[in-house]
């Protein structure tokens, strides 16, 4: 059979499963080539969380019959509740699942993320690829560069439009990032017109090969205001070379403060205020974010009525990865010298200011619909109790940020989500665990499927589920 | 011994939980312990050779029905057959349709042969097999999202009532669909019949041609599918209020075919939150026509 399809031979039926999917059982799914038994429930238990044992843990590890169990502090979570692999129809589960007064229930469809992406911060000033830039994974389109942060650069990755809109293969692949992105796994996006990068949720990126270390102190402008006094007679000119906002110290407000004299340096550029100059080079992946790595190709002739000879010029990035340390000749042309003692300190100094650059990504899906007909028959009533913050919603059991105005958007951050906390649909759509925990007298009052309450003791206790820490995923030992 | 086989009472200690490879049902019988005892041990052994037998014309029941071709040998599969095969001269369907509602008819059929029950039901993955004595009655509730078990209707279902089994369809569901129906839940006599009805009905709910619904060849997905190069749903773009209007018209039409004639009682279409109701059963699905929209 062609494909890398598997011939599964846990039963007679012998199925052969394509990569990514399952058997008819929907319980054994081909992965990477490997039969795999899918994942069982998740139940996120705050007293392990805190150090202490309870509830047994998959004593047998095979069969899942569906049932959860929940006491003390443990938080039941909607991850593997409604799905783990894809088109699940998790019949153990629901089918035993026996509501007040109903003898049995039938189901087929699956809530599932159709409205979902991530937001990638990524802690670098190095230019990854102009704003609005398409994103691409696995060649295929999955994402844009949006508006840059401080000191970070942003992607806005997934969406309707990647994810159902394109051709299937882009559905595909922006899946696939998704997905790996919110599991905590390396992914390597390329940039129209700009860089490749690899990003991972709570490691460094990876820029065109070379791994980012820090994320810049600040802007030129903010670097030469934070440390003018300690270069204040040690050094005559700063420049701080910044892709966004290059600082000059002579002419700097916090320069002009401390009565340094002026210099008669000449920026290329844009000059905003004074000491603050635009547009000195070219976006890039080098000095401050810049396209440069001679910084002196941002400077124009040193006007000959100011500057002097023996004149002292330290030049820096923003993050102090690079510096060089020149002094004028007689011609007033600048002529590298060894970085002075005392001035290695200050740059030593700036680097020890910047914090390590990281990449984070969060989810950010849309539950404004279905999810909140599952809740309450009137599911406005729910929105407006998410608003009025009578019901909190979590995913994975962790708290998001609900966007403010219309229905229920809300932004999560992966890395304190339980480990493959995410799933997928082959629609393509991300499957994301939400829960909405509220006190009974406001659900009844919002209109809740009340009747159909099930309290925790009648749910089962024999195990079978999964108990896991935050972050600690890596230890359950799948 | 079967080895395969996975028997054991849900910690209620009512329901039985019967497990082999992709069958699963839950079963619960009513009536004098002894009876219920006996039906239950019935159940279990004839579950313990049903899926190999299964199997063992696995490839015959993946092809198509036609009304004057061979019958397979198996109960279960003969069930599967006569569900789909008045639907075979006129479309295309295989006895794969049918056969979760027969496997769930089938071990009813054993159950009632040894127990004397009050009322007894298989429910093999939504699919399910009813029997109610004189004076019973069942609730049926229908969900959406099996990750919260509430019900957006239920179906009330008498002695008096003439439908003994019920199954849903879709094609987000555990099969693939021709159509776009989220699900298509039908009341009909008996569970196969359902079963292969819902089928047919969820394939009709369809938007043809339609660019913002995403097909593939089944057998692309999985190259053993009985549905072979046929086109399934693996993804729906945003649709129109009159589009999904016109999708259900098409399928709710099948439907109101089938009650005409009699091979099924009741339907409930579900697409994007809207549902159409055909047929009726005293009070069942009252809820359903108020329902908010099925996407997050």
């Amino acid at each position: 059979m062609a494909d890398d399809a598997i011939r599964c031979d846990a039963c007679p039926v012998l199925c052969y499963i394509k990569p990514g999917r399952t058997g008819s059982c929907d319980r054994y799914g081909n992965h990477d080539g490997k039969l795999v038994r899918l994942d069982p429930h998740v139940v996120l238990d705050r007293t392990v969380e805190s150090g202490k044992a309870v509830v047994p843990f998959l004593e047998r590890s095979r069969d899942w019959d569906g049932t959860l169990v929940s006491h003390g502090e443990t938080f039941v979570t909607a991850i593997g509740a409604g799905t783990t692999y894809p088109d699940y129809k998790p019949a153990p589960f629901i089918i035993s699942s026996q509501v007040e007064g109903v003898d049995m229930v039938t189901v087929v469809t699956e809530g599932i993320f159709s409205y979902c992406g991530v937001k990638v911060k990524i802690d670098t000033d190095r230019h990854l690829g102009a704003e609005c830039s398409t994103v691409r994974a696995q060649g295929e389109a999955v994402g844009h560069v949006t508006t840059s942060e401080y000191g970070s650069q942003m992607l806005s990755l997934g969406g309707v439009r990647h994810l159902t809109g394109g051709s299937r293969r882009e559905g595909t692949a922006t899946c696939d990032a998704l997905l790996s992105l919110c599991n905590g796994k390396a992914v390597e996006l390329e940039i129209d017109e700009g860089a490749k990068v690899v990003v991972q949720a709570g490691k460094p990126p990876i820029v065109d090969g070379v791994q980012e270390q820090r994320m810049r102190v600040g802007c030129g402008s903010a670097t030469i205001g934070m440390f003018a006094r300690q270069w204040f007679g040690k050094v005559d000119e700063v420049v701080v070379v910044d892709d966004h906002i290059t600082g000059v110290l002579s002419e700097h407000q916090a320069g002009k403060l401390l009565g340094v004299p002026e210099t008669g340096i000449r920026l290329k550029g844009r000059r905003s205020t004074p000491g603050r100059y635009f547009q000195v080079a070219e976006p890039g992946t080098s000095w401050g974010g810049t396209n440069i790595d001679d910084p002196l190709a941002i400077l124009g002739k040193f006007n000959a009525k100011k500057a002097w000879g023996g004149m002292r010029l330290l030049m820096v990035s923003t993050t102090g990865e690079q510096h060089a340390y020149f002094e004028l000749d007689d011609d007033l042309r600048p002529v590298e010298k060894e970085l002075p003692q005392n001035l290695r300190e200050s740059v030593a100094r700036i680097r020890e200011n910047c914090e390590p650059a990281l990449c984070t990504v969060l989810f950010m899906g849309g539950a404004g619909g279905s999810l909140r007909a599952g809740v309450t028959e009137n599911p406005v009533r729910l929105t407006r109790s998410v608003r009025d913050a009578l019901t909190r919603v979590t995913c994975g059991g962790v708290p998001v940020y609900v966007w403010p105005g219309g229905g229920i958007t809300f932004m999560v951050d992966v890395v304190r989500m339980p480990h493959n906390a995410f799933g997928y649909v082959p629609t393509p759509a991300l499957v994301a665990p939400i829960e909405f925990t509220l006190k009974l007298s406001d659900y009844a009052a919002l209109g809740g499927h009340v009747a159909e309450i099930r309290p925790l003791s009648s749910v089962a206790t024999d195990g079978r589920q999964r108990i896991l820490a935050r972050g600690d995923a890596g230890r359950s030992g799948k | 011994m079967n080895p395969r086989v996975q028997i054991r009472f849900l910690p209620d200690q009512r329901r039985l939980h019967l497990h082999d490879g992709p069958i699963d049902l839950i079963v619960e019988a009513f009536g004098q312990a002894t009876e219920v005892e006996s039906a239950y041990r019935a159940a279990c052994t004839r579950f313990e050779t049903l899926l190999d037998e299964l199997c063992s014309e696995l490839l015959f029941l993946r092809r198509p029905c036609s009304p004057d071709g061979e019958w397979p040998r198996g109960a279960v599969a003969r069930r599967m057959t006569a569900a789909v095969m008045p639907y075979a001269s006129e479309y295309f369907i295989t006895p794969m349709a049918a056969v979760a509602g027969a496997v769930a008819e089938e071990i009813l059929a054993a159950m009632l042969a040894v127990g004397q029950l009050a009322r007894a039901y298989v429910n093999d993955g939504g699919d399910i097999a009813l029997h109610l004595a004189p004076g019973e009655k069942f609730v049926i509730g229908m969900v959406e999202r099996p990750d919260r078990p509430s019900l957006f209707g239920t179906a009330i279902l008498q002695f008096s009532d003439p439908v003994r089994g019920i199954a849903t369809s879709g094609w987000r569901g555990r099969s693939f669909s021709l159509g776009i129906a989220d699900a298509v839940t039908v009341l009909a006599d008996r569970a196969a019949v359902a079963d292969a009805a819902a089928t047919m009905i969820a394939n009709t709910v369809d938007l043809p041609g339609h660019p913002s619904i995403v097909r593939v060849a089944a057998c692309e997905l999985a190259p053993d599918c009985d549905l072979g190069d046929r086109l399934v749903t693996q993804a729906i773009g945003v649709l129109s209020r009159a589009e999904v209007s016109q999708a259900l018209h098409a399928g709710a039409m099948t439907a109101e075919r089938m009650r005409k004639i009699g091979l099924i009682r009741a339907a409930a279409l579900n697409l994007r939150g809207e549902t159409r109701i055909v047929g009726s059963i005293g009070e069942s699905m009252p809820s359903v026509i108020e329902r908010g929209l099925v996407h997050a």
